[in-house]
């Protein structure tokens, strides 16, 4: 079964938004792709360790739903996480650290790619098993909701995940206890080499959401504003008491589930009309023909994320690695 | 003469449900949740507590293992201290990557950054029920980090170590075993009971007692098994034998010090669990005496604990597998003499 694109006529207008909301999104999403193609880089040449899942195509889902949140708001990272942390405000640096397992990292090396994140920008540490964070989210909304802090909780997870039993567990606690939740499915068709439609007969995976009266809605996720306007109308109704709301972004992973997968497995027609749907060109297209955000300042932007990148690379490559005595911290709290 | 009041006896479910409340009373951020907690849950721990703190700090769950205790860790990640109750600990299961795999590893993968205060409370061993609603739990979660395990076996420490479980800033199981609490289906008993004083106290992790003092062997047992191993020694000491009877209280942290000395003292180990002898905490504290005293002792280690067969129902056949008294006499008695009787 083929997943149908949402057309043309569904995506979004960019009327009322600010020009440098707009250019904010356009950095994020590029940071986030320079980023992951100079990890890729890294790590081919041997330099990174351990195991990377990059997100090469899904950047406007993650960058349109983090604009849409407060500082204070949480989101969880999932194993394709390096792009979520990046739109959620995690600094290149510590992250870059964090993938060298450094102890300048965020986690100070203990995490890595698959755990990469930072409490003080409301980016819960990547849990990386499929579905696992759906409880854990909720249970933090459930921690506003109590406390009264007017926070969201932005659950992100992927398309594998919404045949979890912790996800349906989840959406089931937040639309029964009307927790302020925004379940937000980064739909990248694939879990590892299995496609959504073989797996899965709802030809919409929001439709899942009507099983809890929990209202939902499908958006195209290379559309950062088309995303953008579902999770701010669904934060929007969380935050004033109105309960969780689940959001479909459909996106697609350009590349392999991880570095050493080529994904022959693919359709290769899917992969021609995704790849021409590319998130980042598309929007500095649009940027350029529908704002006064003129090349100038695209150019700026773009020059930005190379210095910051480099600037990260050079501090992870300088950190030090991490004392053998941190192996043995952090197990418990108050761990003397 | 001890006054009235301070001889107050309670039954271990009695002290607990004390215990959380002067907890929820004291730190607005304790919330109990779990299935039928409206009714008390399975051995009444959360008897009356809905009338007297309301929906939104008693919570009934769907029947979600995984979702509510997720939940409890994302909560507890934002600063609450939830409580989780349990019908059955044998249901954990379900939840097992939630408590494993996130709860017990967050904080470490972070380097840090979170603290997880979650209590769970757990019914836990074989009480007449067949083989689903009889296990160990405390067995098998010893072996991971990151994770704090309670074995209370009376009233008194049940409740100063409930009181530290919800002040701990870690996940805390909390196990008592099913024929402690001192309920039989909706109804309390007023069997089981013991002294529990009208001030509030606590108790530390990390120190076990000695229960009952002796020269000739040390019986170390927890939860209901250390009840066992104190009418083992009380017929033991007819025949002139003097057991000295250790109860853990917590198994992580595990009071190995103390063993140690009593060892040091008797020179002979008899360790009790009602687990499965395979991989249970008995050969953990076996190994970790064996390698710091064995010079001090005069007798191989014995461990009494169930043969590794899942809980039969069966009432002979549950007294044939869980151990008992008789059986712990017989282990005191090879360690003393090299012959059972």
């Amino acid at each position: 079964m083929k997943i149908q694109l949402p057309d043309e006529a569904e995506r979004s207008s960019l009327d009322g938004l600010p020009e440098e909301l707009l250019a904010r999104m356009y950095h994020r999403m590029v940071l986030i792709r320079r980023f992951e193609k100079r990890v890729n880089e890294l790590f081919l040449q041997g330099v990174m360790p351990g195991t990377i899942h990059l997100s090469h195509g899904q950047e406007a889902t993650v960058v349109g739903a983090t604009s849409a949140l407060r500082a204070d708001d949480w989101i969880n990272l999932t194993h394709r996480g390096h792009g979520q942390a990046l739109a959620k405000g995690v600094p290149a640096k510590t992250l870059m650290a964090e993938l060298f397992g450094k102890v300048t990292g965020c986690c100070r090396g203990k995490g890595g790619s698959l755990h990469i994140g930072d409490v003080a920008y409301g980016a819960l540490p990547a849990i990386a098993i499929v579905g696992a964070a759906s409880p854990i989210m909720t249970g933090m909304a459930f921690a506003f909701k109590y406390k009264q802090t007017g926070q969201v909780a932005c659950n992100i997870f992927g398309d594998g995940a919404v045949n979890k039993g912790d996800w349906h567990e989840a959406m089931n606690l937040a639309a029964v206890w009307g927790l302020p939740v925004v379940f937000l499915c980064e739909n990248n068709l694939f879990g590892v080499s299995t496609h959504i439609s073989d797996v899965t007969l709802n030809e919409r995976l929001a439709e899942r959401a009507a099983a809890y009266r929990m209202r939902s809605t499908t958006v195209f996720g290379n559309d950062p504003v088309a995303v953008y306007r579902a999770v701010g109308e669904a934060v929007d109704r969380a935050r004033s008491g109105d309960g969780a709301t689940m959001v479909e972004a459909l996106t697609y992973r350009q590349g392999g589930h991880k570095r050493d997968d080529p994904a022959t497995y693919r359709d290769q027609s899917e992969v021609a009309s995704w790849l021409a749907a590319d998130p980042i060109p598309a929007f500095r297209d649009r940027l350029l023909s529908e704002t006064r955000v003129g090349e100038g300042r695209l150019s700026e932007l773009d020059a930005e994320v190379e210095s910051e990148i480099e600037e990260a690379v050079q501090f992870a490559m300088d950190s030090d690695e991490p004392p053998t005595a941190v192996a043995l911290e952090d197990v418990y709290a108050d761990q003397a | 003469m001890p006054t009235k009041r301070e001889t107050r006896n309670l039954t271990i479910v009695q002290a607990l449900r004390e215990a959380v409340r002067e907890e929820m009373d004291s730190d607005p951020n304790v919330v109990v949740l779990g299935e039928d907690i409206r009714i008390g849950g399975s051995f009444l721990f959360t008897l009356g507590l809905h009338e007297q703190y309301g929906d939104e700090r008693v919570l009934n769950t769907p029947i979600s293992e995984t979702g509510f205790v997720g939940l409890a860790i994302g909560a507890a990640i934002q600063g609450m201290r939830p409580i989780v109750d349990f019908q059955y600990s044998d249901f954990l299961f379900t939840a097992y990557d939630q408590i494993v795999q996130e709860g017990s590893k967050l904080r470490y993968m972070s380097g840090g950054q979170v603290s997880i205060p979650v209590v769970f409370q757990m019914p836990t061993g074989a009480s007449g029920r067949g083989a689903q609603h009889a296990n160990t739990m405390e067995t098998f979660f010893f072996h991971v980090p990151g994770i704090k395990i309670v074995t209370p076996a009376t009233p008194y420490d049940a409740k100063g170590l409930f009181k530290t479980a919800v002040r701990d800033n870690n996940m805390v199981l909390f196990c008592v075993h099913k024929h402690l609490y001192g309920s039989k289906g909706r109804k309390l008993l007023d069997t089981g009971t013991g002294h529990v004083p009208e001030e509030p106290y606590t108790i530390p992790f990390g120190e076990g007692l000695i229960r009952r003092e002796g020269a000739d062997v040390t019986v170390v047992a927890n939860s209901l098994m250390m009840h066992r191993a104190l009418e083992a020694a009380e017929e033991l000491a007819g025949a002139g034998i003097e057991v000295e009877v250790i109860d853990p209280r917590t198994l992580v942290p595990f009071d190995t010090d103390l063993v140690l000395e009593s060892v040091r003292k008797t020179g002979r180990l008899v360790i009790v669990e009602e687990g499965n002898q395979r991989g249970g905490w008995g050969a953990q504290l076996a190994a970790d005496v064996a390698s710091s005293a064995i010079e001090y002792l005069d007798a191989p280690i014995s461990r009494v604990a169930a043969p590794d067969v899942p809980i039969p129902f069966s009432p002979v056949l549950e007294q044939a597998v869980v151990p008992g008294a008789r059986g712990i006499v017989d282990a005191v008695r090879m360690v003393l003499t090299g012959y059972q009787s």
